[in-house]
């Protein structure tokens, strides 16, 4: 049986607690909400893009604290990245998150292999995924509000 | 085709369970031995089910029932000629005179069955609802209601240019009943009301609520879903006009519930949907509709589901309703107690009286990362918005942690839910 702290691992914790790249965006390009109906959680992802990349984004919202540290890792990670690379990213984050960890995905997940422990919490796989999925959308240029279900 | 079952209404005679209080010891213990689910591990420890409100366990004697019924007894009802079909027609019948027992019902015509509480909101929306609310008309819910006793409300008044309205509440979570009475106004058609609270607890004063409805001439829906297996209902002493409950909140099979309607309304309502068992007769010009209940039970119903909640009843008769509710009540008085000792929790909701549930916070803990925590010690609440998202707006807090009992809750398993809440500490600091 899994642990408890192989899902809140420290790290997890401290992005929970004291989340990184969090607040307004002056000059945002996009922008989506990200609702998660089963907990209520709610995330606002904005994003600055120039030349195809993604050159900053924050994010704002309540949550748990997997949604809320899946949140402030993620924006750490996707800066200087293109839409694709993303998309890419993610494939391998829903599969840690949703089957655990893969040696060949370890380099390219990064700091992301902290979200390991999801996968034995089933029910804690959407608030990882959550603002991902808003990011996406906001990438995409919809705007409109993703949610979970 | 049809045969009329429910021809000759028997006058149902009230249980002795729900007048008499219990003589004997509360035995919770045989009661637990008699719930299977119950005995197992989760994640290593013993299993503390403290999620009720959203469904409670089935004893032995629901479960066979259930299987008893499709064994030796599974035929369609109210229309074959083999002796199958009359069984199967005498269980379903029986099930709905034993409901309409539970209920206090004059005639158990008045006892629909629906999917749930939900379809029977829904029921009653889309067929006196819609017959009876139009432009410019009021319908009043109360800031304590469950989505299932708001949406359906919405719908109609969108439909119709119809204004829904909102009884308010005090911090404690207790109705404003002076605010009510202000709200009950010339265009006023229906109240639609919770029992009891299914996030905070809060007992209404139905029986207080449906006078000031009534002198208003105000129809009054009473959303039974957390009310009946903590404190029953009597539709005659309490004068509301529509009572809906769920069998799966009873003790009961899932995909079963009631609708009770007084006769003289349910006459007038036109039919909901359309299909067999609910007509008379069929042309392609005409169809006559079938009398009650029948009229508003299209199609081949939920019949070992009707089956099992009738077995839900005769086993919570047996322990005794009052007995169950006395219990439940120390339960909830205990925890409130054992709660207020750990650090960092806040009570969301202290109302006046309480059944069954209790919301709280810890700390600053999301509600989902303490119930995993919890789940990881075996014990089994709610976190979330407790489709209550409007209450959960007043008390401006997205999610609550929700802890309910049911007749085979222990004192021990308090302790455990405390116990677990000290780990959620330690993990979060």
């Amino acid at each position: 049986m899994s642990e408890l702290t192989d899902l809140y691992q420290e790290v997890v914790l401290d992005h929970g607690k004291r989340p990184r790249n969090y607040g307004p965006l002056p000059g945002e390009t996009q922008r989506a909400e990200g609702l998660n109906p089963l907990c209520g959680d709610h995330l606002l992802i904005h994003v600055r893009q120039a030349g195809g990349r993604v050159e900053e984004i924050r994010f704002e919202g309540s949550g748990c604290a997997i949604s809320k540290a899946s949140a402030s890792v993620m924006t750490g990670v996707v800066k200087g990245r293109t839409a694709a690379e993303i998309d890419q990213l993610f494939e391998r984050f829903h599969r840690l998150v949703t089957e655990g960890a893969r040696p060949e995905d370890q380099e390219a997940l990064g700091k992301l292999a902290v979200f390991a422990g999801v996968h034995d919490y089933p029910t804690r796989v959407k608030c990882a995924s959550l603002a991902w999925h808003a990011l996406r959308e906001a990438l995409r240029g919809g705007g409109a509000p993703v949610s979970t279900e | 085709m049809t045969t009329h079952a429910l021809e000759q209404p028997q006058a149902p005679a009230r249980p002795a369970a729900r007048r008499e209080p219990a003589v004997e010891a509360y035995d919770v213990e045989r009661i637990r031995a008699e719930f299977p689910i119950l005995s197992q591990r989760i994640h290593g420890h013993p299993l503390v089910y403290l999620d009720n409100a959203a469904t409670t366990q089935k004893p032995r004697a629901v479960i066979d029932a259930v299987r008893r019924y499709y064994e030796e007894d599974n035929a369609n009802v109210h229309r074959g000629v083999h002796l199958l079909s009359e069984r199967a027609t005498r269980a379903y019948e029986g099930a709905r005179v034993k409901v309409a027992r539970f209920l206090g019902a004059a005639d158990p015509r008045e006892v629909i069955f629906v999917r749930g509480t939900t379809e029977g909101i829904n029921l009653v929306a889309q067929t006196f609802g819609r017959q009876r609310v139009g432009a410019g008309d009021e319908v009043l819910v109360t800031a304590l209601e469950h989505h299932s006793n708001i949406v359906p409300w919405q719908l109609l008044c969108q439909e119709k240019g119809a204004t829904l309205r909102v009884v308010p509440i005090t911090d404690a979570g207790d109705l404003d009943l002076d605010a009510l009475d202000a709200l009950l106004g010339p265009r006023t058609r229906l109240l639609a009301v919770a029992q009891v609270s299914n996030a905070l607890g809060t007992v209404n004063p139905v029986a207080e609520l449906v006078a000031r409805a009534h002198a208003r001439g105000v129809t009054v829906l009473v959303d039974g879903a957390q009310g009946a297996p903590h404190l029953g209902f009597d539709v005659q002493a309490s004068g509301a006009d529509f009572y809906a409950f769920s069998g799966h909140k009873l003790y009961g099979p899932t995909g079963i519930g009631v609708l009770w309607g007084r006769r003289e309304l349910l006459e007038a309502m036109p039919p909901w949907q359309g299909g067999g068992d609910m007509i008379l007769s069929v042309t392609f010009e005409k169809t006559t509709f079938n009398d009650l209940p029948y009229k508003l039970e299209a199609g081949t119903p939920h019949i070992s589901g009707a089956v099992g909640l009738g077995a839900a009843l005769d086993w919570v008769a047996g322990v005794g309703l009052e007995a169950v509710a006395a219990h439940e009540r120390a339960l909830v008085a205990r925890a409130v107690d054992a709660l207020g000792q750990v650090p960092g929790i806040r009570l969301v909701g202290t109302p006046r009286e309480r059944a069954g549930a209790l919301s709280f916070l810890l700390g600053d803990v999301h509600p989902h990362d303490v119930g995993t925590v919890l789940d990881r010690q075996g014990v089994a609440v709610r976190a979330g918005h407790h489709c209550a998202q409007p209450l959960m707006k007043r008390y401006g807090v997205a999610a609550t942690v929700r802890a309910s009992f049911a007749a085979y809750n222990t004192a021990a398993e308090i302790e455990a839910l405390v116990r677990g809440l000290h780990k959620v500490r330690e993990v979060f600091g």
